[in-house]
């Protein structure tokens, strides 16, 4: 089936983000619509569209994808961003890994309490200088290549970009010397892109109201 | 380096024991030792001279060698849109033995809700619309071995959770009858019981931050 990928999720980052990512990366145009309110949500449910109920959903040769890691998975491999072999692919599932566990703390911010958005703004900055930043930098210091697995630009490139960004959104001087140079990723980060602003007041209150959760989120 | 892969963890399910499911699946033994972590996190499991961590990574390379990973990119992505959601169940089960007492009711009743209500449904209507033995690609994969997993997991907290899923009834006891995965359920086995209180205060004392 061709035509273009298209995106069923809110107007702004959350989970859907690191596939709009991949997606700029790769080059790959795509369509996007925004649930704003409840009765769509209960509409796409109610068409079987949402197979654990659940949005990100991604309409993709023929597919309604659900699952982000297996959207993810899926565009990595169909657009060359996934190693050469099971060895590199390995590699690349690792590090990708490693930077969605600290976009996780991210991704749950906006839905924090006042008290928690203090201290977990604080987990975040931890994380990210002690435990994540230092492995990558040491992968590539060790290789000195200019990407992170087997020479060649991967889904572990784009990823880590896209978390090195938004930690630096919370303080500014975290960032790396990192490539900016590739297009397609410039592209992205120009005015105009798909790219998603800094969730605010508004995205809050929509997620809420589409998903029904009125309540704080838990930092973990 | 060939040999046996290593798995290093605490001595009990947690984390590591999907991966235990899936290696034993495809007969491979394991035993555990110490290594280097790149996420200061474990499971770690040493395979192929790699040190690997992050679950889902090793479990995607165990799948991949060991030909439990569909036969195309698009049974791929089924098996791991399966395998994800799965996984958001087993989370719930996971966390379970470290929500303090006066949640475990609530927490139970959630469980139970979303086995029976989002994530079973699924798989009974997969199985059902096909009307095959595996849920993809009418051959044993990873999925299978999540499914299986997760199925008896639920089990052991909500023992008539399978009531009103015939599929997945049957689906149980064919996985169960499988060779590797008979041998895996069998006592002696690397399968971890349940999570005890010794479990919980032994991953407490390590992680204590």
């Amino acid at each position: 089936m061709a035509g273009k990928p298209k995106l069923y999720y809110f107007d702004g980052r959350g989970k859907m983000e690191s596939i709009r990512w991949l997606l700029a990366a790769a080059g790959v145009e795509f369509e996007e619509e925004f649930l704003e309110t409840r009765e769509q949500y209960e509409k796409l449910l109610q068409g079987g569209s949402l197979l654990f109920q659940q949005v990100p959903m991604v309409e993709i040769d023929g597919m309604k994808m659900v699952q982000t890691r297996a959207i993810l998975s899926y565009i990595a491999a169909k657009y060359n961003l996934y190693g050469k072999d099971l060895k590199e692919r390995a590699l690349i599932d690792m590090y990708v890994g490693g930077t969605d566990d600290l976009m996780g703390f991210i991704l749950i911010f906006p839905f924090l309490s006042a008290e928690d958005k203090e201290k977990q703004h604080a987990v975040i900055v931890q994380k990210a200088t002690s435990r994540y930043f230092p492995a990558y930098e040491k992968v590539l210091k060790d290789h000195g290549q200019d990407f992170l697995v087997g020479n060649s630009f991967s889904w572990a490139d784009i990823h880590l970009l896209e978390a090195i960004l938004m930690v630096e959104e919370k303080k500014s001087d975290v960032l790396l010397g990192f490539p900016h140079s590739i297009p397609t990723i410039k592209k992205f980060l120009e005015p105009g892109s798909q790219r998603k602003p800094v969730p605010d007041d508004k995205y809050v209150e929509t997620v809420r109201r589409v998903l029904h959760m009125y309540h704080d989120k838990k930092a973990n | 380096m060939s040999g046996k892969p290593r798995l290093t963890y605490c001595n009990g399910r947690g984390r590591m024991e999907p991966i235990r499911w899936l290696l034993a699946a495809c007969s491979r033994l394991v035993f555990s030792t110490d290594g280097v972590l790149m996420f200061q996190q474990v499971p770690l499991v040493e395979i192929d001279g790699m040190k690997m961590v992050q679950t889902r990574a090793i479990l995607s390379y165990i799948a991949g060698k060991y030909n439990l990973y569909g036969k195309d990119l698009k049974e791929r992505a089924l098996i791991d849109m399966y395998v994800e959601g799965i996984t958001d169940l087993m989370q719930m089960i996971l966390m379970f033995p470290f929500s303090p007492p006066e949640a475990k009711e609530k927490n139970l009743d959630s469980i139970k809700e979303r086995a029976t209500n989002r994530y079973f449904p699924v798989f009974e209507k997969v199985l059902k619309q096909h009307g095959q033995d595996f849920l993809v690609g009418n051959k044993f994969s990873w999925a299978d071995v999540q499914l299986i997993e997760a199925i008896l997991a639920v089990e052991e907290k909500i023992p008539a959770v399978l009531s009103g899923f015939p599929q997945l009834q049957a689906f149980k006891i064919r996985m169960s009858n499988m060779p590797t995965i008979k041998k895996f359920l069998q006592p002696g086995s690397p399968r971890k019981p349940p999570p005890d209180e010794n479990y919980r205060e032994t991953v407490l004392k390590i992680f204590r931050k």
